[in-house]
């Protein structure tokens, strides 16, 4: 029986770069490795891996296993499980951490079922019981509208980190980690799904995840056409971008990929100015990391303004044509 | 080809209800009476992604679901809106169970049915929000899945599955039998009609015990748990809203703008 130590970090790769959900679960796994003790490590699977694993050890890792094969191009669970699970064979770690991203959420569990041990999908926490050295898995239930702390005896353990909830370390360039090539052979005939097609369909302009300001509009706007004029006026009067709750998303009046809640993006911008949005956890769940909640809605009585540091009670289409005339006569003197 | 589908469907408290109405008490999430039971918003885009591959190729839905209590009325809603058959896995030894042994007794219900193109799941249940039992249906039964699916096509065994991703979506092809996990997007369940309400109160949903599946008691439910819940709690938030006010809406729209820029905000 192998001997299950250290932690590893399934990382992940955005346009060849190191994606910041794998920057905060090194530093969540740098914490956890340095209680238990043993070694943080990282994997990196994509078709080229290259500064990437630089910065894996700039960023915690002792060791960074990196596998590369143009079968890990694209992100597909066939593929991806073979490199995991003989990683996790060869080398026993304690612990498996995952972003709770597309890719995350669709191996982890996937992982853990193949394992015959069980995950923690979505946390917020993470820590490790100095007595049982099991780690100590909080994540949000119910919509977001509680809490549970959840611990696994079953090795290894299994976590998926929400984006934004843990911190990355201070990049230091100088740290030492060992970057370690891996020669993982990859079944093709295992893999059995076909990709025929990509699209993108974010919107121009910034990124909701990068976005200072974001004017997020819910069910109240009541159709397309505003997310287009007054709230993208408003937006861009503030250097910001559009988003949206959940109905918006669903019935088409955005792209999906403006969706900000529990089940779409997780944004934490300066400003959160909330637009018609009752405040279901659902919703707050994706951006209640902002630093200043605006809400703006005709029910006095909703949640968002338990939520938010400023509100204003009435109609959108009042309330918003008057705040930018007045915010434009200001920025201007 | 017409196709045997399968949807898994979870009774659970109305999600939408507001968020004051949920309380923790002794570790337990216990909600006032008017909080009424429905089927998972998940759960309900899956079955309307069933549906529509029944408009337009045909096919038999078994909707199946875990669990006690069913409430008759709100579980039976997969058949009056057009599922062919109902199966409860109905059992004081289902209840608390995690995600591992719901997933086993799915697949053993599954196993049981016998003969399946695709089986549908939510992508996360509206009370514990894990997102794990359709992959982990997928792993026991050894085929394919594929997440995030905001819309499906079927044929010559194969699906054609369009698969959200942060920025756009991929179509993804995959063979059958499979594990398909729908997301919103792919529209809301459809109403039911008048005559399938009739249809469905005339039917009987087909109730398993574990014995039935092949499990014992002792392996499903809270007894078949990998995961130990410690503690279920709710964060304190302490709300200081400032609500601006004003002679009328503009104005305190207005004043918004001045409190916000004094506030060095804006």
């Amino acid at each position: 029986m192998a001997e299950y130590k250290g932690i590893l970090v399934c990382g992940e790769l955005v346009d060849g770069k190191l994606a910041s959900i794998t920057t905060e679960l090194l530093g969540c796994g740098r914490k956890l490795a340095d209680d238990l003790k043993e070694d943080l490590s990282c994997l990196l699977a994509s078709d080229a891996v290259g500064e990437a694993s630089k910065e894996a050890t700039a960023f915690g890792a002792d060791k960074v296993y990196v596998v590369e094969d143009p079968a890990l191009k694209e992100y597909q669970a066939d593929s991806y499980m073979q490199v995991a699970g003989k990683l996790v064979k060869d080398f026993s770690p304690r612990a498996i951490l995952m972003g709770q991203t597309s890719m995350g959420r669709d191996l982890a569990p996937r992982l853990a079922f193949r394992l015959g041990t069980s995950v923690a999908t979505d946390c917020l926490n993470l820590s490790i019981d100095p007595a049982t050295k099991l780690l100590v898995q909080t994540r949000p239930v119910y919509g977001g509208n509680a809490q549970a702390v959840f611990t696994s005896e079953s090795i290894p353990q299994i976590a998926t980190v929400r984006g934004k909830a843990m911190s990355p370390l201070e990049r230091d360039g100088s740290r030492k980690g060992e970057v370690i090539p891996t020669k993982i052979d990859i079944d093709m005939s295992k893999v059995r799904t076909k990709i025929l097609e990509t699209v993108k369909e974010e919107a121009v302009g910034i990124k909701l995840e990068d976005a200072p300001v974001i004017v997020c509009g819910g069910r109240g706007i009541g159709g397309p056409e505003p997310f287009q004029t007054m709230l993208k006026e408003l937006a861009d009067l503030l250097h910001g971008t559009v988003g949206a709750s959940r109905p918006p998303a669903d019935n088409g009046w955005v792209p999906e990929a403006l969706h900000i809640g529990l089940t779409g993006k997780i944004v934490a911008p300066d400003i959160y100015i909330a637009i018609a949005i009752s405040g279901a956890s659902q919703h707050t769940a994706g951006c209640s990391g902002s630093k200043h909640m605006i809400a703006v809605n005709k029910d006095p009585e909703a949640n968002i303004f338990k939520e938010s540091e400023f509100g204003v009670v009435g109609k959108y289409e009042e309330v918003v044509p008057a705040f930018i005339s007045k915010l434009k006569e200001l920025l201007a003197a | 080809m017409p196709a045997n589908m399968i949807v898994c469907c979870k009774q659970v408290p109305d999600p939408e209800a507001p968020p004051s109405v949920f309380k923790v008490v002794n570790n337990k999430m216990t909600l006032p009476p008017e909080v009424k039971p429905v089927i998972g918003q998940y759960e309900e885009f899956a079955l309307e992604a069933a549906l529509k591959i029944k408009d337009t190729t045909g096919g038999k839905i078994t909707a199946l679901s875990l669990g006690n209590n069913f409430v008759r009325d709100v579980i039976k809603k997969s058949l009056a809106v057009g599922a062919d058959e109902l199966i409860l896995l109905e059992d004081q030894a289902f209840e608390d169970g995690d995600s591992w042994s719901t997933a086993n007794a799915l697949a053993a219900a599954i196993k049981k049915i016998g003969t399946y193109d695709v089986i549908f799941c939510g992508r996360q249940s509206s009370d514990w929000d894990a997102g794990q039992v359709g992959l982990g249906i997928a792993e026991i039964l050894g085929i394919p899945a594929v997440t995030l699916a905001r819309k499906v096509e079927i044929s010559d065994g194969k699906a054609k599955v369009e698969r959200v991703i942060p920025d756009g979506y991929q179509v993804i092809e995959v063979t059958l039998p499979a594990v398909i996990v729908v997301t919103s997007g792919i529209g809301e369940l459809r109403y039911a009609t008048l005559k399938g309400i009739m249809a469905a109160a005339k039917k009987q949903p087909a109730v398993w015990k574990p014995v039935d599946i092949g499990l014992e008691p002792s392996g499903v439910g809270a007894a078949g748990r990998r995961s130990k819940l410690d503690k279920l709690f709710q964060p304190v938030k302490e709300s200081k809203c400032e609500i601006i006010e004003g002679e009328t809406v503009a104005e305190a729209a207005a004043k918004l703008a001045v409190r916000l820029r004094e506030a060095k905000l804006l």
